[in-house]
């Protein structure tokens, strides 16, 4: 009964992903699908440009990073919990890998790109 | 019974042991008048129809939290639902989904009472203190932290509740983890290091998915998911800060 789990390591992970998705998803929803289509923002904004020289700087480069790496945490894990909430028991490990995978290639992938710009 | 009575049907889940393979539904029809709770329904059928219908009760008032049952599918204490809530359709009465079903609406609740004695549910004083210190005293903010987690009437409600529970049985589940967060928030009590064992362990409060339908069915609205998730940040800080902090963080 006392065997220590190691899911904090992954539900640190997956709480900054849902405080990072629920701070600026809306935002970036608002901007990149309603306010530039809609004309109410210049498009300019989105240009290539502006948004690569983001990644220009250190503080840039740590924003990207965390906003692509941890709402993909988030993601794994929620996903990986709702299989079990649907019954789905077996094949732990080969799920965990899957999901929890594609979220550290979708953090060292960036890492790796942004360190290199 | 008088001519005014309504009559409503309700079904029961009936399982005796010692004469029934597996439970079956049996239907009665049963008169009431707007003020009557399920629990007074089963009651009538126990005292007219058919003495031989199990199930527990003591306080009628949503103190004693002995009569939760499956109402038709949810999770609820019987006397504090109505009959007419549910005329002129049917109701239908199970045992509390998740545990084993000794007769009838009485559920085998050994389980939950071994989790329940495992979290220590009473204060544990770093030093007792003597008749002549007095009692151990408490602020009302002190009290607030736990006034809510201390509600918990161990009806099991939330137990029926969680499908984490129906799929592990070893979970400690909700009501267990609310009142084991209840006294480690407690300034009078110094055990928490002993009792965060429990908690940090898979079968502790990493057992939960933040389903949230616990908080949803508690009679007494108490937040037990609202406790789990607290823990699961306590437990947390304590899986992290153990490398840096010689106690565990605590």
């Amino acid at each position: 009964m006392s065997k220590r789990s190691n899911e904090p390591i992954v539900w640190s992970l997956f709480g900054a992903g849902g405080v990072v998705v629920a701070h600026t998803m809306p935002v970036l929803i608002f901007v990149t699908g309603i306010a530039v289509p809609l004309g109410l923002v210049s498009a300019d904004v989105l240009a290539y440009e502006r948004l690569a020289g983001l990644a220009d700087g250190w503080f840039g480069k740590l924003f990207l990073l965390v906003i692509i790496s941890l709402p993909l945490w988030q993601s794994a894990h929620r996903i990986f919990l709702s299989l079990h909430d649907f019954g789905i028991t077996g094949g732990e490990t080969f799920f965990r890998v899957v999901f929890y995978g594609a979220a550290l290639w979708g953090t060292l992938l960036p890492l790796f790109l942004l360190v290199g710009m | 019974m008088t001519s005014n009575d309504k009559i409503i049907e309700i079904e029961v889940l009936r399982y005796r042991p010692e004469q029934d393979e597996k439970p079956f539904l049996q239907s009665f029809k049963v008169p009431f008048t707007d003020d009557q709770s399920v629990l007074q329904g089963v009651q009538y059928i126990k005292d007219y129809l058919d003495g031989s219908l199990s199930f527990r009760w003591s306080c009628r008032m949503a103190i004693c939290g002995s009569c939760g049952m499956m109402i038709n599918g949810v999770p609820k204490l019987s006397c504090k639902t109505f009959l007419r809530e549910y005329y002129p359709g049917k109701i239908t009465l199970e045992a509390l989904k998740h545990f084993p079903i000794e007769k009838d609406l009485i559920i085998d609740l050994s389980d939950f009472i071994n989790k329940l004695e495992s979290i220590k549910p009473y204060i544990i004083p770093a030093a007792p203190r003597t008749l002549e210190q007095g009692e151990y005293l408490q602020t009302p903010r002190q009290l607030d932290r736990i006034a809510q987690f201390s509600s918990c009437i161990n009806c099991m409600l939330c137990y029926a509740a969680c499908p984490q529970y129906g799929l592990k049985p070893d979970y400690l589940g909700p009501a267990a983890i609310t009142l084991l967060h209840r006294y480690n928030e407690d300034n009078r009590d110094a055990a928490k290091a002993e009792r965060m064992q429990l908690l940090n362990a898979h079968e502790g409060v990493w057992g939960c998915t933040l389903v949230g339908y616990c908080s949803d069915v508690c009679p007494k609205d108490v937040d037990p998911a609202a406790a789990i998730n607290r823990n699961k940040l306590n437990s947390t800080m304590d899986y992290f800060l153990r490398f840096v902090a010689p106690r565990g963080g605590n």
